[in-house]
């Protein structure tokens, strides 16, 4: 079952109960637990890839050195033929007969480790995977019962306090007449303000038409009319 | 982050920028809950609480028992649709109440807190104002 449905299962199943637990805490601790090993694992198989891989660096540069040698070593049959030392020649071969034996056991070795480095590596990236999985799961059981638990502290509370959760519709009106209220004193203080204020002289001054008069219509065509009667 | 936290930070913030008030009271339990609740807005409080990787915060809608009957089906299908495109919080059922809640990572900071709580006040109000025609 996965871990969506059984909390599913878990909610309809014990969301009456307020107050009951409805994940299992001993299934959660297993599971914790479970999730340590892994991690264990895990940390153990990186120290393990970390000492192949070191093994490989190892084999990878014994096979260069084996490389480098039987390259040197030809060099010197060449000049030993040139130098017509037949017996030189095949004393240096024998040599590079034995190089080349051990640079196909070196060879062997540095594949082994790179296949058994490439496994490892595989295998962590899985458990991590898997851990990163496990730990996403637990969370959710996690949550799901500090909900669980919050809503049962928030239940408790309002029990206690004697109050209760309003409906919903009430509780809606009454933040709206209060925010009704806040609105209708901030427009009273305005018109309060108008009222006393420098706002209240200057209408008084302009109904007596006294101070700057504000331009109408009329007044505009007056002055375009007396301008056209001086020109 | 914990509860304790958000409740000194929001307490003393004089000049919010979200122009809101905040007053947090703790609710101790097996969990701890933060009450908040906005100026103006005490009816509709917040409910916060701290997981291991979380910050929940948690506004009550309505009862089950304060929707009428007949359209039930239709409020859920309206609540499914009204879930992506309400910003920062989405809408849930605890026991027999319909909440609107948004979670925020462990570590987000004191603004970010802020800000989502009003949005999840913010969102519960409209909610509640366009779906009251389902409500008894």
């Amino acid at each position: 079952m996965s871990i969506f449905k059984k909390i599913m299962t878990a909610i309809r199943g014990g969301a009456s109960e307020v107050g009951e637990s409805i994940i299992d805490t001993n299934a959660t601790r297993i599971f914790e637990q479970e999730i340590r090993d892994a991690e264990n694992h895990l940390t153990k198989a990186k120290r393990d890839l970390t000492g192949v891989m070191a093994e490989q660096m190892a084999a990878n540069r014994e096979v260069d050195r084996l490389k480098r040698e039987i390259t040197e070593h030809e060099g010197y049959v060449g000049q030993a033929l040139e130098k017509n030392d037949e017996t030189l020649a095949l004393a240096v071969a024998e040599k590079i007969a034995n190089l080349e034996s051990e640079l196909a056991t070196q060879q062997q070795a540095f594949e082994s480790f790179q296949g058994s480095a490439n496994r490892l590596k595989e295998l962590v990236k899985k458990s991590e995977r898997q851990v990163g999985e496990h730990k996403r799961q637990l969370s959710m059981v996690k949550t799901t019962e500090s909900v669980q638990k919050a809503t049962s502290a928030i239940t408790d509370n309002f029990s206690s306090s004697n109050s209760k959760l309003l409906n919903a519709k009430d509780s809606l009106e009454r933040i709206k007449a209060k925010q009704q209220k806040f609105d209708d004193k901030m427009k009273a203080a305005e018109v309060l303000e108008a009222e006393s204020g420098d706002g209240a002289l200057e209408a008084q001054l302009k109904a007596a038409g006294i101070g700057a008069q504000s331009t109408s219509a009329n007044s505009v065509l007056d002055r375009l009319k007396a301008k056209k009667n001086k020109a | 982050m914990n509860i304790h936290k958000i409740a000194n930070y929001l307490n003393t913030l004089a000049d919010s920028e979200t122009g809101m008030t905040f007053d947090c009271q703790p609710i101790s339990g097996e969990v701890d809950v933060l009450q908040i609740t906005i100026l103006g807005r005490e009816e509709l409080p917040i409910f916060v609480s701290v997981t291991d990787d979380q910050i929940l915060c948690i506004t009550y809608l309505w009862g089950e028992e304060e929707v009428k009957t007949e359209c039930i089906n239709d409020m859920h299908v309206s609540m499914l649709e009204m879930n992506i495109p309400m910003p920062l919080s989405s809408f849930s059922k605890i026991g027999d109440k319909y909440v609107v809640f948004g979670a925020l990572s462990i570590n987000s900071n004191f603004d970010d807190i802020e800000h989502e709580l009003t949005v999840v006040n913010n969102n519960a109000l409209e909610v509640i104002d366009d779906m009251s025609e389902y409500l008894i």
